[in-house]
């Protein structure tokens, strides 16, 4: 069984998490786009720290018998991995782009001031 | 009144030539300026061959980009009145009159033909999961903006100088339309829905397919929450 203490920290960490993130994009530092997976990992580590059956349960499901909430590292992990790979590709996006940027400025830029 | 059109297009090379000759008929004093985001057919090169001015983005950024690359241009070039109109046919420009003449008369600073307001909107066929996601959205922005709005999601609008001056200055990314609306009562500005019918679109897809559909409604009912707690400076002057 989940210790209680153990439930109620994880709980704080979780509301924390979709605090920041929420100010975040109110503030406009974080656009709705790629705020989403953030909300989407704090919701269910919010659920899974307070629902305790349910961490329970899903920890019998996959064999951890000791130590219930490993299940929560284990997510919060694959919810950060997925995050990672995801800002993998924004980023991969972003380089194409500012490249083919790049292209057409310098080609502007022989339009403008080039001879002929 | 200087007015502009403002067609942003992605992949229609099938369609444009026609919405350029419609808008042409509608109005031949109008400016046309097509906004070719990153298409990958010869949609910029028939634009120009029309008689269109066309600006080319030179990647993809979605309908809000390039919607407020219109706005931006309308705005530095001193437009007062401009219409928005998609590339792929679906707005009628023979029915822009309706939505253009309360704006034009002073009445309202942005006007939105709307094809569930009235007995006009009768004949629009779209998907049943398409029309649960829009009646949700109409229902969230009337509570929002405490008006009722029936087609929270058209782009067929009608502004003046000073919606162009909001929208150049901030307009809402990827699918901005439902955005805006919440965006524009914000800013105290006045917003009225006029009935239009929409055709069915005859080339060409629809930028919104199922599988996004899902992310696009997260995605603004999360910009709507978030939106609403957020504190606006009103209203934008010229200066």
């Amino acid at each position: 069984m989940t210790p209680l203490k153990v439930s109620i920290a994880a709980s704080i960490a979780s509301v924390i998490l979709l605090l920041v993130v929420f100010e975040l994009i109110r503030s406009r530092r974080l656009r709705e786009r790629y705020a989403l997976l953030w909300l989407l990992t704090g919701v269910v580590l919010l659920v899974l720290s307070a629902w305790r059956g349910g961490l329970n349960t899903i920890a019998d499901w996959v064999g951890v018998e000791t130590y219930p909430p490993a299940i929560l590292f284990a997510v919060a992990s694959l919810f950060i991995l997925a995050v990672l790979l995801h800002y993998s590709t924004v980023i991969s996006k972003l380089s194409d782009q500012n490249s083919i940027l790049a292209q057409r400025l310098a080609l502007l830029e022989e339009r403008i001031t080039g001879s002929g | 009144m200087r007015g502009i059109a403002l067609v942003p297009a992605l992949n229609e090379e099938g369609t444009i030539a026609t919405v350029i000759a419609e808008l042409r008929a509608f109005d031949s004093e109008l400016e046309i300026l097509v906004i070719d985001d990153g298409s990958h057919d010869r949609t910029a090169e028939v634009a120009q061959r029309s008689g269109a001015r066309v600006v080319r983005l030179p990647f993809n950024l979605g309908i809000g980009g390039a919607v407020q690359t219109g706005f931006r241009y309308a705005f530095e070039n001193g437009f007062e009145l401009a219409v928005r109109v998609d590339g792929d046919g679906q707005h009628d420009p023979s029915q822009l009159a309706a939505v253009v003449e309360p704006v034009v008369r002073g009445d309202t600073d942005i006007a939105v033909g709307s094809r569930y307001l009235g007995a006009r909107g009768d004949g629009y066929r779209s998907s049943a999961m398409r029309r649960v996601g829009i009646r949700l959205l109409a229902r969230v922005v009337s509570l929002l903006t405490r008006q009722r709005i029936t087609d929270p999601t058209s782009g067929f609008q009608a502004l003046n100088r000073k919606a162009i001056m909001l929208f150049a200055a901030d307009y809402p990314h990827d699918y901005p339309e439902v955005e805006a609306i919440v965006l524009v009562e914000r800013h105290r500005l006045r917003l009225v829905e006029v009935p239009i019918a929409m055709r069915p679109r005859t080339a060409g897809r629809s930028s919104i397919r199922t599988l996004s559909s899902v992310y696009y409604m997260v995605k603004v009912l999360v910009a709507l929450f978030v939106g609403s707690f957020r504190r606006y400076s009103t209203p934008l002057e010229e200066k």
